[in-house]
């Protein structure tokens, strides 16, 4: 035994030397391994690559067809980053939804009915959506309930008021006539409107794009909604990985207790994340209203489960503390590149929701380990 | 300057029916090392909330450097420079060891809506705190979670020493570390002692306890039984004293009397 010990050490030894500068490498890679948006971002390049080999004569990859996706990506998007966001900071929103549906009527009724103008009614809209956020934050805080049970109840009571409202008010609950409303308004254009128009009239005139027969490009613009997702996309993700207030949401998801011992103000955290998801329902509500010239007091059924189906594709846990706005991104990406693609390909549209429920299951397990990773000691 | 920079007179502390504190008397001196001793439930942890502005006294004054004050919460207390480092250690396994060094008091760059957090500089700054205190961290962008129990305490008291703690409390410190990252938290301690902090100990352990304590304050079921002088108590007075002391010598006496009784079966047979 103590013959071997000294020639067994040396060795070692000699491992544990540069031992360190292996590690060095290790834990960079591990460090890219273990990005919150890994996930989603591969998962994208695997969808794109299917569907390039399945239905790329299909139309899906020319301009109009990727505006046609790239646009249910940015409705999905836009609530999926409020989602996130809020997932981050260790709660949840079921009222993404409904609050799409409320918006909606908020902007249109005020607008056809009330004779406001379009700007006014959006303004109230969002002062509007922002207070029941508040509202929907502060019960949450103050009373310590799950934020699943205070949002469910919002789920119901805000669809309930939608129906109820705009028949009271209007005796429909679908409400129309909003286009002749927003004409020459100037907030209504950066909901309804389209951008950079110059640019594909002239790749049209240059043939890098296809025209219709009689000399239009098959797209006319980007639409707002997608400028819109790309615009929160990037302020949220500075504002999460740059800023104070992104500290703070980490470190209120990830131990609420441990942040407010040393200061953080994790109550006015919550909450303002509770009125940003109400806000982001809110965009996507005037796009929507403002696109199609109406609110349906259906609409945005369901979008609370795919907003956070996407968030957690992207790499949130559902735990809190852990998450990316990239990652959401990709996830709202994947399901707008699937919806679409399964049409293009010609597959039975009811596949999209087994492809759902399958992917967020694989998300779920990926994270699980992922966070192992990160979390345990090695 | 006042000679005490905390004080507590006759502080109690209720909640509900439930007396955690009754006629707490307590004065806390810069560069001492002040240690609160107790049994389980004794109200130590209560009486540093107190301290720390997580709980409100119920009754009585609370003098911060002779004047009375009310801290409504941590950051206020924080604001004070009374920083507590919790049983829990308030760190988030989740976030890197700068996020955490900083949390709750982030340094910006920039201005207005360009305000962002200076992670270049909290890197260089956290993995320089750590370092005076004798922690190495390889990245300062690797998650808590993967760090021992030791060195997450010591970042947490680097984190208080950093952000200008004049009074550093810290509550059982050394429960759940082994010998030698017991010694290195101690070490810690005589550190920010040395650098004129007032530290409030909290431990179980008066072995832990005695070799760096200047002042002991005792609790039992929620009452002080009075705050000695290193010079004026032995370890075994303190040992005594404290709860469970009666119990700890009974069982001595017991254990040597079934070893005087083997002795005599051996001596027997
Ligand atoms: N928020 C609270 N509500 C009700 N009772 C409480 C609360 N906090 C503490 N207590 C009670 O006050 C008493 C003192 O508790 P405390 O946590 O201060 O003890 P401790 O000395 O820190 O014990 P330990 O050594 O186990 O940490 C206990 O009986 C506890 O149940
Ligand atoms: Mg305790």
């Amino acid at each position: 035994m103590s013959v071997t010990t000294p020639s067994a050490a040396a060795p070692a030894k000699a491992a544990s030397e540069n031992h360190d500068e292996r590690l060095r490498q290790v834990s960079r890679l591990k460090r890219l391994l273990s990005r919150p948006e890994l996930g989603s971002i591969s998962g994208a390049i695997l969808v794109f690559l299917f569907f390039a080999i399945v239905a790329g004569d299909s139309g899906m990859f020319a301009a109009d067809g990727v505006l046609n996706w790239t646009t249910v990506s940015a409705q999905l998007g836009i609530i999926g980053i409020g989602a996130c966001m809020l997932m981050i900071g260790g709660e949840f929103d079921l009222s993404i939804g409904s609050m799409i549906g409320f918006a909606g009527m908020m902007i249109a009724i005020p607008a056809v009915y009330w004779d406001w103008p379009v700007w006014l009614a959006l303004m109230f809209a969002f002062s509007g959506a922002l207070a029941i956020g508040f509202t929907n934050g502060f019960i949450v805080v103050k009373t310590g309930l799950p934020s699943f049970i205070v949002s469910l109840a919002f789920l119901f009571i805000l669809r309930g008021l939608t129906i109820a409202l705009s028949i009271l008010f209007t005796n429909r609950t679908i409400v129309g006539g909003v286009h002749d409303r927003a004409e020459g308004d100037w907030l209504a254009a950066a909901f309804g409107g389209e951008i950079g128009g110059w640019l594909f009239a002239w790749l049209a005139n240059i043939g890098l794009i296809g025209t219709y027969p009689n000399g239009d490009p098959l797209v006319s613009g980007i639409p707002m909604v997608i400028v819109w997702w790309m615009l929160l996309a990037i302020v949220c993700s500075w504002v999460l990985m740059r800023t104070k207030y992104g500290n703070w949401i980490f470190a209120t998801g990830g131990d609420a207790k441990a942040a407010k011992n040393v200061g953080v103000p994790t109550d006015r955290v919550k909450i303002s994340l509770f009125m940003f998801t109400a806000f982001c329902a809110t965009v996507l509500a005037a796009c929507q209203v403002l696109e199609f010239g109406s609110a349906a007091a259906d609409r945005g059924l369901l979008k609370e489960f795919e907003a956070i189906i996407a968030a957690v594709i992207g790499g949130a846990l559902l735990t809190g503390g852990y998450g990316s706005v990239v990652g959401a991104c990709f996830g709202a990406l994947i399901f707008g590149v699937v919806q679409m693609g399964i049409n293009f390909a010609g597959f039975n549209s009811d596949w999209f929701r087994v492809f759902l429920g399958a992917m967020l299951l694989v998300a779920v397990l990926f994270n699980n380990y992922i966070r192992k990773r990160v979390t345990e000691a090695h | 300057m006042a000679e005490f920079i905390l004080e507590l007179q006759n502080v109690s502390r209720y909640f509900g029916s439930v007396i955690a504190l009754k006629d707490i008397n307590m004065q806390v001196k810069m560069g001492e090392v002040h240690c609160l001793l107790g049994d389980n439930g004794a109200g130590k942890s209560t009486l540093i909330k107190t301290l720390s502005g997580v709980h409100q006294p119920s009754e009585g004054v609370y003098l911060y450097e002779a004047r009375p004050v009310r801290l409504n919460s941590p950051r206020d207390a924080l604001d004070h420079g009374i920083a507590t480092v919790y049983q829990d250690l308030a760190l988030v396994p989740l976030m890197s060891v700068t996020r955490n060094f900083f949390m709750g008091r982030e340094i910006t760059k920039g201005w207005g809506p360009f305000k962002r957090f200076d992670l270049d500089n909290a890197n260089r700054i956290a993995q320089q705190g750590l370092a005076d205190i004798g922690i190495h961290v390889r990245d300062p962008e690797q998650a808590i979670g993967t760090m021992s129990g030791g060195e997450r305490q010591c970042l947490a008291i680097a984190r208080a020493i950093h952000f200008g703690a004049k009074v550093l409390i810290l509550d059982e410190p050394t429960a759940a570390l082994g010998v030698k990252q017991c010694a290195n938290v101690l070490k810690v301690v005589a550190k920010a002692r040395a650098r004129g902090l007032a530290v409030i100990l909290i431990t179980h352990n008066v072995h832990h306890a005695y070799p760096i304590a200047d002042r002991f304050t005792l609790l039992n079921r929620g009452r002080s039984l009075g705050t000695y002088l290193k010079s004026d108590v032995t370890r075994e007075e303190v040992l005594g004293m404290m709860a469970g002391g009666a119990e700890l010598e009974e069982l001595e006496a017991e254990l040597s009397e079934f070893s005087r009784a083997d002795q005599n079966k051996v001596a027997n047979a």
